[in-house]
């Protein structure tokens, strides 16, 4: 084991990766420059060199489509976006092209492609920095959708996204990067479409994506100190979904919150209540509650962006509304602001 | 309108002096919005406006400071935007990487590169469709004609003979990665020649040149009813976005950055004016517009800030 930022985990496994395989190689704009992907490729030009560690022109699409080409001939590419928002120019080749290019082949190639991307927050970041877009990548048949929340989740998703065969995209908040923890520091993979409990709990379950995790873990830290008992599950992967893991939760708890890191409207979210009341209708005590963005873009003066956020309060008070609870007295409550790390542009 | 070299100096001068009270007032903290810095990049969005005055609609990418002040003139709003005010241009929720003011020639600032191309392609296409006398001006950097939008683009403006002018601001970088490793081409010059697109061509340190070249670029356009293409040859003078140097981060050298200050675009136009024997009048407009500045900022800091509730305003189109 050894204590390490979510950043490192990621150059960590990307670093093992290419060395157990020479086929692996990294890609993208601005991959080997000094500031290296915020530190998530860092080490991995001066040790694998300019052939496995490429800038490209900032062509987004047209990348793609040759990390397609390159991962059916044989090269296993991971492809690099700083934004979430830069990768939806690559809509074209990941939706039309990489999600059914086995499928039109009778499922005769491999197309082992990773791809990871940054969603961005805060500071500023404004609506064309800041979006997630898993709910929409998630629709498209074809496609792994990962959303790692810890390092040691994001060290063993990407291992796992590397060595799998079929396109994933690794989708990243920026501000979880700054998490540190102990990691196991050999290598090691994480399956895909098996949910994780980072609290365990009776009374309600919320099922987190991404950041939300960790604004539901102090929600939870909140409340238990008046007794309420919080199970916080993280899907990790939501395509493939662990639906019986996620079920398991809530048929324990009979109460459901989903804490999506985007837009409620149409999106993961919606997909999870669905599920839960297919399956656990009769067993719920109450409907399954969502709490996502505000279904605007993202705005970038502060004030607003608050507004356009759920964090912890926003899931205090939909358990307490769920339980029938007073308001918990908030005063001298400690909450996160990522400003304590960092002030200025991203 | 008095002499063209002093409305020029008084464009560089604004956007100078605007992004300076920005260096001073960044480290407040209150201007909570990404910037990528204008400084060294004055001289083609001070010659475009120029030149095509109230006739010029621009649009621009996140390097928005010095087309948006060429354009509009307008510090209250600048500032008010960057501030996240009420009497910015959105509430604060442009910021300035998507500064936009439509009603001043300002269409917009995009965050995401090349994606404003396309958009000038079309607004040219309106406006020669519905008879207007503008001409749209889309400035660009040398990254953003790696993307496919730029050639598809070029393409369409040329095919389609619209009334746009191409505005590549040619420093050089694309962040932190030189042209070379991202063009698999030699002079943009003779691709662009090979469109029904007039090219042009000068260097970000004279911007009366400039001024000049832009007057041809436009008669261009109107005579021969297609778009045009300028080369702007500059320096970036700060890091890609935040108001630092990074030399030491080793992707360029200093001395290009000393060469390229000796030969400022802001200074060269001053000292242009002072040949000309026209020293007091330049000081005139120093003194006027730092106060202006200064003026502006006090107000945006008095100004409110958003109410909350206007977060779900402006998503579609209002009568406000
Ligand atoms: C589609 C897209 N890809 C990547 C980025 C990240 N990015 C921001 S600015 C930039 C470089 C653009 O360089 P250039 O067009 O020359 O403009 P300059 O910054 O030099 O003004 C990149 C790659 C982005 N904003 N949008």
């Amino acid at each position: 084991m050894r204590r390490m930022t979510y950043e490192q985990a990621l150059a960590l496994a990307l670093h093992q990766e290419m060395e157990r395989d020479p086929t692996v190689f990294v890609y993208g704009i601005g991959v080997p420059d000094h500031k290296r992907i915020f530190g998530t490729t860092n080490g991995i030009l001066e040790a694998f060199g300019p052939e496995r560690c490429l800038d490209t022109p900032i062509a987004e699409d047209s990348m793609t489509g040759f990390g397609l080409g390159a991962a059916v001939k044989g090269l296993r590419p991971v492809h690099v976006h700083i934004r979430v928002d830069f990768l939806v120019l690559a809509l074209n080749q990941l939706v039309n092209m990489v999600s059914s290019f086995n499928y039109t082949a009778g499922g005769k190639v491999k197309v082992p492609l990773t791809i990871r991307a940054v969603a961005g927050r805060g500071w500023g970041q404004g609506c064309q920095h800041s979006k997630t877009l898993h709910s929409y990548f998630a629709h498209i048949p074809g496609l792994k959708v990962a959303l790692p929340t810890t390092p040691s989740d994001a060290k063993g998703l990407l291992a796992a996204a590397i060595r799998d065969d079929d396109p994933v995209l690794l989708l990243e908040h920026r501000w979880l990067y700054w998490a540190d923890e102990e990691v196991k520091a050999e290598p090691y993979t994480i399956p895909f479409g098996q949910s994780r409990k980072l609290r365990e709990g009776k009374d309600i379950t919320i099922i987190g994506t991404s950041w939300m995790n960790i604004e539901a873990l102090k929600a939870a830290e909140i409340l238990a100190r008046r007794g309420v008992d919080v199970e916080v599950v993280d899907p990790r992967t939501i395509a493939p979904l662990d639906e019986e893991g996620l079920l398991a939760s809530v048929l324990k708890t009979g109460h459901c919150i989903v804490a999506d890191n985007d837009w409620s409207f149409a999106g993961f979210s919606a997909e999870i209540a669905a599920m839960i009341s297919e399956r656990a209708f009769g067993r719920l005590k109450s409907p399954v509650t969502r709490i996502g963005f505000q279904h605007v873009p993202c705005p970038t003066v502060r004030v607003l962006e608050n507004a356009f956020y759920p964090n912890a309060v926003t899931i205090i008070r939909a358990v307490e509304q769920k339980l029938g609870l007073s308001p918990t007295d908030l005063a001298g409550e400690d909450f996160y602001s990522h400003e304590r790390r960092f002030k200025g542009p991203f | 309108m008095s002499e063209p070299g002093l409305e020029l100096y008084r464009k560089l001068y604004l956007i100078r002096r605007a992004e300076e009270a920005i260096l001073r007032y960044y480290p407040e903290d209150d201007m909570k919005t990404p910037m990528h810095m204008s400084m060294g990049q004055e001289a083609a969005p001070a010659a475009v406006c120029q030149a095509l005055g109230e006739d010029a609609e621009i649009l621009c990418s996140y390097r928005s400071h010095a087309p948006f002040l060429a354009r509009t003139g307008d510090l209250d709003l600048f500032f008010a935007e960057m501030y996240g005010k009420v009497t910015g241009t959105a509430d604060g929720k442009s910021g300035s990487m998507h500064l936009a003011c439509p009603g001043k020639g300002h269409l917009c600032s995009t965050a995401i590169v090349g994606s404003g191309l396309p958009v000038a392609v079309g607004a040219a296409f309106a406006n020669k469709r519905l008879g207007r006398s503008t001409i749209t001006c889309v400035f660009f950097g040398d990254g953003a004609m790696d993307e496919g939008a730029f050639w598809e683009s070029l393409n369409a403006a040329s095919l389609f003979k619209v009334p746009l002018l191409f505005i590549l601001e040619d420093n050089g970088l694309a962040v932190h990665t030189a042209k070379n490793s991202r063009h698999g081409y030699g002079r943009i010059e003779d691709v662009v020649k090979a469109f029904d697109c007039g090219f042009y061509q000068g260097s970000g340190d004279d911007a009366e040149a400039l001024l000049a070249t832009v007057g041809k670029a436009a008669q261009d356009i109107r005579a021969h009813g297609h778009p045009a293409f300028l080369r702007v040859e500059c320096y970036r003078y700060l890091e890609h976005v935040g108001i630092n140097e990074d030399f030491d981060a080793g992707y360029r050298p200093r001395s290009d950055y000393d060469s390229w200050l000796a030969r400022d675009a802001v200074k060269l136009q001053r000292e242009k004016l002072l040949a000309r024997g026209q020293g007091e009048r330049a000081q005139a407009i120093e003194t006027e517009i730092d106060q202006a500045v200064e003026a502006a900022i006090e107000r945006a800091k008095a100004a409110s800030l958003p109410d909350p509730s206007r977060l779900t305003h402006g998503v579609f189109s209002c009568a406000e």
